[in-house]
């Protein structure tokens, strides 16, 4: 062997990979499907949208019934392909570049750092579809064991001596956050009344005691919580699987789902008398949709999940339709009623709730705080 | 290609190190291919190791020292490290102990069975964290099989400081084990009988002829399963618990920063766990070398 291949031989993997990280840098990246530049529409079309763990077998009906409805309509064969996860990891994936062309997730923080720190859609995102973007709901609930031994029926009663609390850390469960905030909004609720009073600055005085109340309400609940799991599907396995606790706090589809599949002899819905409207928003990611030139399909397959048969298969998977009027009176009697209120009425949206409560240093961590 | 050719002189003056000449000789004496293969190696562990690495340092030199200091030693922070740190020392001891008897044994002695077992050490390393992070805290919770029993006693075999070293010591015992083998696997038979021709108790010929020529390999272990332990995160999280200050591995921390889209934060916390790690292994090797220069001295 010549001594100058030797140095080639060292010198030609390295210039690989300062080529391959300069490279792959410069984003380019070529369109794959969709309206070419002439306008002419392709036979195919392919879309991914990235959402959250319960929605998989959801959305795996879904995207059958929007490839019928698109093959009639456009006359292009769809095929939608799902990535599911945690819905934080899941816009950590958007912004670092996997190429989705519709995110459907659990938070509407996660959808605007999807639209701050990537700058992939705009920032008023949530005003493009109607319902906030927000095509289907849910709301938080009680899953406690069969008979309902310790008597609880409300929020007041999580608290009781002896109670033991499952739910997942509001920090790193993007769902769990609204289990968090569902019981602060109870105790404004029974401290105000009426929680136009929010907004209502002679009540002021009134506001700030109902706001210090909902705290210490929020910090006894945490402190009854022994396992804290990182995400909403661990917190209903060590409830149902381990049996540790007395009651669950979790999302009303997870609850059925719970009852159906773990066995109705075992366990109950219990829903208090006011929760959360759990908005798990929607968006095209319209930098990317540009791109691959998806756009006008991907704003389809959104609005097709307010269409009627849409909003039937969010109710078939237990998520309350955001137009009750689409489904029959048989799957509307399944969700019982609820005296609901908005992330938006009582905490001023998603952005200054994360501020003020679960980022670093806000109310859910001075809850741990030594002292506290 | 043929018309590239860099004068010997050149070359030669870019590597300044001495060692380098020695191994370019040895080279032309025995294999060949050390240019083409230390081309490889450079590369392969630049893109593997040292590229991530550095984009991690890089993110988390956005921050500010001050606010670098700030978020590595928030109380909380400090505790996922006492905990961290502890368990993991915990589990490696451990490992170091029952670990030494587990290889003694499969090297030493003959029994039915003993291939099987010996094939089962590696499952630790084979099976996705996560699933045995779910199958301990089946066996280790109230209800579970083991529990069930501890519970009564007043011990907590999960959500606690001890399920978090239990489930550290499952993915640490292969690495003890396999470290072990082959060292007593070449251990002189007679060197043993040559000190109990001598006079020597069986105690002190393990003390003193067997345990000394088996400590370098014993650190190694004891090493990479205390290594491997700080950065686990699958299997704990599901027996950890995770309540603040109590029982929260510094690698949640790292996923809750990154929940909240605070990278240089989730990478300050990751930076600090390496440097730790890297000065720990320092010091380890040290010890391991003067042990074994102690060894062949005497």
């Amino acid at each position: 062997m010549t001594k100058s291949f030797r140095s080639i031989a060292i010198l030609v993997p390295l210039a690989i990979i300062f080529a391959g990280a300069i490279f792959g840098c410069s984003n380019s990246t070529t369109p794959t499907t969709g309206v070419n530049q002439a306008g002419a529409k392709p036979s195919k079309v392919t879309l991914l949208n990235v959402s959250y763990d319960p929605t998989r077998e959801f959305y795996v009906e879904f995207n059958k019934s929007f490839a019928d409805v698109w093959k009639k309509q456009a006359g292009q064969d769809v095929t939608v392909e799902q990535s599911h996860g945690g819905s934080g990891k899941q816009a950590r994936a958007v912004i670092d570049g996997l190429e989705a062309d519709v995110v459907t997730l659990s938070v509407g923080y996660d959808l605007s750092a999807i639209a701050r720190k990537a700058k992939l859609m705009d920032e008023n995102w949530q005003s493009k579809l109607p319902h906030n973007s927000a095509p289907y709901t849910s709301t938080i609930v009680f899953l406690v064991r069969k008979g309902n031994p310790k008597g609880i029926k409300d929020w007041g009663d999580l608290t009781q001596a002896g109670i033991e609390i499952i739910t997942a850390n509001p920090k790193t469960g993007g769902g769990s956050r609204w289990n968090y905030l569902a019981a602060w909004g109870s105790v404004l609720k029974r401290e105000l009344g009426d929680l136009k009073k929010l907004n209502d600055p002679a009540a002021a005085e009134e506001v700030k005691a109902a706001q210090a109340k909902a705290r210490e309400f929020i910090s006894q609940l945490y402190k009854r919580v022994t396992v804290l799991d990182s995400g909403a599907r661990g917190s209903t396995n060590t409830f149902t699987q381990r049996g540790l606790g007395d009651v669950l706090l979790t999302w009303e589809n997870e609850a059925f789902l719970a009852v159906k599949d773990l066995g109705p002899d075992k366990y109950e819905i219990v829903v208090p008398s006011l929760s959360i409207l759990a908005e798990p928003p929607v968006a095209v990611v319209t930098k990317v949709a540009q791109r691959k030139g998806t756009l006008e399909v991907a704003e389809a397959y959104l609005q097709h999940l307010y269409s009627p048969a849409g909003q039937q298969l969010a109710a078939k998977h237990y998520y309350r339709p955001a137009i009750p009027d689409s489904i029959s009176d048989e799957q509307r009697k399944q969700f019982l009623n609820v005296e609901l209120f908005t992330i938006d009425d009582v905490f001023g949206g998603w952005d200054k709730a994360q501020a003020e409560h679960f980022d670093d240093g806000g109310v859910f961590d001075l809850i741990y705080q030594p002292g506290n | 290609m043929s018309t590239y050719s860099v004068p010997t002189d050149e070359r030669t003056s870019a590597f300044r190190w001495p060692s380098f000449k020695q191994f370019v000789f040895k080279q032309h004496s025995v294999l060949p291919g050390f240019g083409l293969t230390l081309g490889f190696t450079l590369s392969y562990l630049g893109l593997i190791v040292l590229l991530p690495l550095s984009a991690m340092f890089l993110r988390a030199a956005s921050l500010t020292p001050a606010r670098f200091w700030e978020i590595v030693t928030e109380p909380r922070v400090v505790a996922s490290y006492k905990l961290t740190f502890g368990t993991s020392l915990v589990a490696a001891l451990v490992n170091s102990v029952f670990g030494f008897i587990v290889a003694w044994c499969l090297v030493r002695y003959r029994f039915p069975g003993r291939k099987i077992l010996d094939a089962l050490i590696d499952l630790p390393f084979a099976l996705p964290t996560a699933v045995s992070g779910i199958a301990l805290t089946a066996i280790y919770a109230k209800t579970g099989w083991i529990g069930q029993f501890l519970y009564p006693l007043g011990i907590q075999s999960a959500f606690s400081p001890l399920g978090i070293s239990i489930a550290l010591t499952f993915i640490g015992l292969p690495f003890v084990v396999r470290t072990l083998q082959p060292a007593m696997e070449e251990l002189d038979g007679e060197t043993e009988e040559a000190a109990a021709s001598l006079g020597a108790s069986r105690w002190q010929t393990f003390l003193r002829v067997i345990v000394p020529s088996l400590l370098p390999p014993l650190l190694t272990g004891f090493a990479m399963a205390f290594a491997r332990a700080l950065g686990e995160y699958g299997s704990v999280v599901f027996i950890a618990g995770n309540q603040p200050m109590k029982t929260e591995i510094t690698s949640l921390l790292i996923i809750t920063k990154l929940e909240q889209y605070d990278y240089a934060g989730a990478t300050a916390l990751a930076v600090v766990m390496l440097l730790a790690s890297f000065v720990l292994l320092l010091a380890i090797n040290l010890l391991q070398w003067w042990t074994g220069r102690g060894y062949q001295r005497g």
